[in-house]
This record gives C-alpha cells, sequence and structure tokens, in this order.
C-alpha cells in the first residue's frame, strides 16, 4: 500500500516536471496555428488549425534570409573556432611548455567577460574594419564566446587520449601538425561534434552583437528578427507569426538536443564542472 | 596528473615541440586578443572620454566625468539593483529547484530517458523565443496565465505582469527559472550519479531517516558540482540582457546594468557613459569572480594540469 502511494507520487512529480518545461512550447505550437480572432481566445488544444502564419513569415518579411544568415554565421563560427581550438587544444593538452597554466587560465577569464563589457570597443573594431552590418562580422565578434569555450573542451578531452599513440607516431617521425591531424583528429571526432553542436547552437541564440551590429532586415539573424517582429500597428504585436516563426527556429534545435542529448551534457559536464 | 613533464635538461627534440606548440597556440592567442583583450581595453579607455557612438576617435580625455554621471544617476542604481536582486533571487531559486528535479530524475523509473529529454526543452529554447512566449502567455488581455488565475477565482481582474512595475521584475525572474533550471538540474544529476552506494547502504542499515541522510551525506557529495554550477549560474544572470530586452523593453522597474549600459551606448549614442557602465560591471564579475575562487577553493588550475 505504502510502496503504490510512494510510486504514484513519484509519477506525478515526474508529471509535474515535464508538464511544467514542455507546456509552454506547447502552447507556443497551438498559437502559431491560430489565426484572426481565434488569437484572442485561449485553447488548450487547436480549434479549426492552419498554417497560414507559417506561410505569412515567409511573405510579409525577409525570414527565409534571416535564417540562412543564422546558419551562415554560425557554420562560420564552429568552423574557424573548432579549427583554431583543435590545434591550440593539442598545445595546451599535449605540451608542457611554460606559461601554459597562465594561458589556461586567462582563457577561461575570457569566458567570464560580460559581453557587454566589449561592446563599445567592438562597436569601433568592427567599424574600423569595415564589417559593420554583415554577417562576416557578426561571425568574428562570436569568436569572444566559442574560442574559450572550445579550447577547453577540446583540451579536456584531448588530454585522456592515450600518449603511446602520439609517441608511436613521434617514432615513426611524425610531426605535431601530423599527429593532429591523423593521429588525434579521427579520434576526436565525437567530442568534435559536441562541442561543435554547442558552439553552433550558442552562436545561433546569440542576440546582443546581432542586435547592435546588424542595420538592415536582410542582414538580420533570426533571434533579431523575431524580437522586432512588428505588425501594422505599433501597439499590436502580430502574435500569430512571431509564435510561427519561434517554432520554426525551434524546432530544429530541440531536434538536435533530443538526438544528441548524451553528448550534450557530456560536453556541458567537461565544460562546466572541470572549470 | 600530466605525466610528460620536460627533463631537467631539455632534449632538441622537447624544444621543438615547446616551439609547435606555441605555433599551434598563437592563432587562436591572435584572434582572441583582437576579438576580447583589444575591445576591453578601447571599452575602458572610452570611459574615460567624451566619446560619441558616430566617431570615437576623436574622444577626448574627460577623466572621471562619466563615473560622476552614473553615480548621480537614479536610473543606474536602480539597474544595479535590479541586477543584483534577479541574480540572487533566480540562482536561489533555480539552485532548490534544480536540485529537486534532479533528485526526482535520479530515482529509477520506466520512461526516465524522457523526462530528462523533456527536461532539456526549455534549456534548447533560444532565450529571445522564450521570452516571447512568455510575454504572450503573460499578455494582460489575452494571456493564458490570466484567464487560468481568473478561472480559478484566484485573482479578481487581469494582471498587467510585464507591465506593472511591482510585478515585472518578478515576470522576469519566472522566465528565467522556467529556462535555465534544467541546465541546473542535469548538472547536478551528473554529480548525483557519481556518487558512490555504500554510503547510502550504510545509512539504510543504521534507519537513518532520509531527510537527514540528505542534508548529512547526499549534499555533501554533491558540493562541489553544485558550487560550480551556482558560480557558472551568477555569472550567467548578472549580466543578463536578452530576456529583459525582449520581455519589458526599456523599462526602469527591470533594467539590467547590461540593458543600461547598452541603452546609453546605442539608444542615446553616449559611448563615455555607456562604457563606463560596462567597465563597472566588468569589475563587478571580476570581483564576484576571484571571490568565489577563493571562498569555495575551487582549484581552477586543476584543469590544467
Amino acid at each position: 500500500m505504502r510502496r503504490t502511494a510512494a510510486r504514484l507520487g513519484l509519477w506525478l512529480l515526474v508529471a509535474a516536471i515535464v508538464v511544467f518545461a514542455v507546456f509552454p512550447f506547447y502552447y507556443a505550437v497551438v498559437t502559431s496555428l491560430k489565426t484572426g480572432s481565434g488569437l484572442f481566445r485561449v485553447d488548450y488544444w487547436p480549434i479549426d488549425a492552419t498554417l497560414a502564419n507559417y506561410l505569412a513569415v515567409f511573405r510579409e518579411q525577409p525570414f527565409g534570409r534571416n535564417i540562412l544568415n543564422s546558419m551562415g554565421v554560425a557554420a562560420l563560427t564552429v568552423a574557424v573556432s573548432l579549427a583554431l581550438a583543435l590545434a591550440a587544444a593539442y598545445a595546451c593538452a599535449r605540451v608542457a611548455f611554460r606559461g601554459r597554466g597562465l594561458l589556461l587560465m586567462s582563457i577561461l577569464s575570457v569566458s567570464m567577460f560580460p559581453q557587454v563589457a566589449v561592446l563599445s570597443g567592438m562597436f569601433e573594431l568592427i567599424r574600423g574594419l569595415g564589417l559593420y552590418n554583415s554577417l562576416p562580422g557578426l561571425a568574428l565578434s562570436y569568436m569572444i564566446f566559442t574560442l574559450p569555450f572550445t579550447v577547453w573542451v577540446l583540451t579536456t578531452f584531448m588530454r585522456e587520449l592515450p600518449k603511446e599513440l602520439e609517441e608511436a607516431a613521434i617514432v615513426d617521425g611524425a610531426g605535431p601538425w601530423t599527429v593532429v591531424t591523423r593521429v588525434f583528429l579521427p579520434l576526436l571526432a565525437p567530442a568534435l561534434a559536441a562541442t561543435g553542436l554547442l558552439a553552433f547552437i550558442a552562436a545561433w541564440n546569440e542576440f546582443l552583437f546581432a542586435l547592435t551590429f546588424t542595420l538592415s532586415n536582410e542582414q538580420r539573424t533570426v533571434p533579431v528578427a523575431i524580437a522586432l517582429m512588428s505588425g501594422a500597428s505599433r501597439h499590436e504585436l502580430p502574435w500569430g507569426n512571431i509564435m510561427a516563426a519561434s517554432v520554426i527556429v525551434t524546432v530544429p534545435l530541440i531536434a538536435l538536443v533530443l538526438v544528441f542529448q548524451r553528448r550534450i551534457v557530456a560536453g556541458l559536464a567537461a565544460g562546466a564542472v572541470k572549470g | 596528473m600530466w605525466s610528460s613533464e620536460p627533463p631537467a635538461a631539455a632534449s632538441p627534440l622537447t624544444r621543438a615541440r615547446v616551439r609547435a606548440a606555441w605555433a599551434f597556440v598563437t592563432p587562436m592567442l591572435a584572434v582572441l586578443a583582437l576579438v576580447a583583450g583589444w575591445p576591453l581595453l578601447r571599452t575602458v579607455w572610452l570611459g574615460f572620454t567624451d566619446a560619441e557612438l558616430a566617431g570615437m576617435g576623436d574622444a577626448t580625455w574627460v577623466g572621471l566625468d562619466n563615473y560622476r554621471i552614473l553615480v548621480g544617476d537614479g536610473t543606474w542604481w536602480r539597474a544595479v539593483g535590479n541586477t543584483v536582486w534577479f541574480t540572487v533571487v533566480s540562482v536561489a531559486l533555480e539552485t532548490v529547484l534544480g536540485l529537486a528535479i534532479a533528485l526526482v530524475l535520479a530515482a529509477p523509473f520506466p520512461g526516465r530517458g524522457l523526462a530528462r529529454a523533456a527536461v532539456l526543452v526549455p534549456w534548447a529554447i533560444p532565450t529571445i523565443v522564450s521570452a516571447k512566449m512568455w510575454g504572450w502567455m503573460l499578455h494582460d488581455q489575452f494571456g493564458l496565465i490570466n484567464d487560468a488565475l481568473l478561472g480559478l477565482g484566484l485573482i479578481a481582474e487581469p494582471v498587467a505582469w510585464t507591465a506593472d512595475p511591482d510585478l515585472a521584475l518578478w515576470a522576469v525572474i519566472a522566465v528565467d527559472v522556467w529556462k535555465t533550471t534544467p541546465f541546473m538540474a542535469l548538472l547536478l544529476l551528473a554529480a548525483l550519479q557519481m556518487r558512490p552506494r555504500e554510503c547510502y547502504e550504510a545509512a539504510r542499515v543504521d534507519g537513518i531517516h532520509p531527510v537527514v541522510v540528505f542534508f548529512r551525506v547526499t549534499l555533501p557529495l554533491i558540493r562541489p558540482a553544485l558550487v560550480v554550477a551556482v558560480v557558472f549560474r551568477a555569472l550567467d544572470a548578472l549580466r543578463v540582457f536578452d530576456l529583459i530586452y525582449v520581455l519589458t523593453s526599456n523599462s526602469e522597474a527591470t533594467m539590467s546594468m547590461s540593458v543600461y549600459a547598452r541603452q546609453q551606448l546605442i539608444d542615446f549614442q553616449d559611448a563615455g557613459v555607456g562604457s563606463a557602465a560596462a567597465t563597472l560591471l566588468f569589475l563587478v564579475v571580476a570581483v564576484f569572480t576571484v571571490i568565489t575562487i577563493m571562498a569555495g577553493r575551487l582549484d581552477i588550475t586543476e584543469g590544467a594540469r
């Protein structure tokens, strides 16, 4: 009897947690399927579902372009940071050189920077390089939060690799470059995938720099486009469109996170717990 | 432990390795210096000038004038207060709730994998999207929250959650708790799963009450992970921008230090005051980091070995 009660309690708790976590997104989906006066009525499940908002988002503004912008910026950010971080992580994890501890400390302290603390300097830099209102400019600024994170996590992973592999390669006359690209790179593929995915999500979601360093609707990334969506009148926001756009950009993220659930948790743990 | 420390007399091979290491680190360092070091130094410098957003090149030195403006600005102090209150309350709630969720998810039950995946959903949703989603649910006229509370008879008339100055910061805190508790829960869950079984079996044999076991065994065991998670969340909360900017825009009732600095810099084009405010936020975060590292004896260099 007591066991059944305990089991029931556990199930209720789990159900409460799951509803708490998932319901707001479910409600966004329900809202995104409603138009007109339906929006001003609270429904807990879709009634008269229509995809009109999903079409309107692409027709009324360059949302397709915004999605491509976000993908481009995030992909560029991930590719450059992984390349730079892989080389740096090899040095930090496998070679004992003077100043290594200090180096890792400064990299870690950069990851603590509030983005606002560099905003005016970054604004000036981006303008000075002629990259204002451009996607490469955004990707460059994103290095400030993707680089420290990728270096740190890849260093953690690379330290675990067996020393014998590297020694065997060196005996065979391989230089450091060959060791990294031919010996370590294949072994690190899962770690690179997890780190790259987390960096991709961070770049995809970034808002402050994207809001500040872009001007035209055509150069905006998805978060800025959603935040600045406005309707015909200044006072009423197009909630149906906003929810449709939100669902469009969130579904791929949720899918990725669910598929890579284990790896993401491992990556977060490596980045946070060991930091 | 690091096993291949260089021998006392460095061999040519070792020296070549060290040279290669620096060659490998340099590109990353150069980029980091360009996008982090240089902009930070420029921001600190601009905080002592009368720079305007357009044409920051011809700024002239004005000493501490911008800091005097900040000290005399009630809005700035409001932003400081909001930031501190937001950080303390949201991190406290997230820690307690995160720990509770982690304890539930650590128990074995069928469908546990699915429940864990569901908990990751708020974490995966972009902050802007969650701010918009909650902005809609908290809408004063058409929102689900008001509708549900009215239906249950808990409120007599619709509440303007994000517009009422007394409630807006609480609305921001609630959304932040929803969004970031999963991160906390998963970090703590990882720590819970590494607990040694023996301590618990001993406690059970001795018939110790589960609450006592929680405070005397579980908490000390997961303390290191708990401290790290709290510190990371607090650092994140101190620089909060996206959520507040989207949920309540530039309202003074919820303005954080980040929102204030950006408003000065971009909306008012005052790069001087904006940079001074940004520098102060940086100092707050830096001091907080140093204090927690020393107080929590968080050995950061542990990871470097």
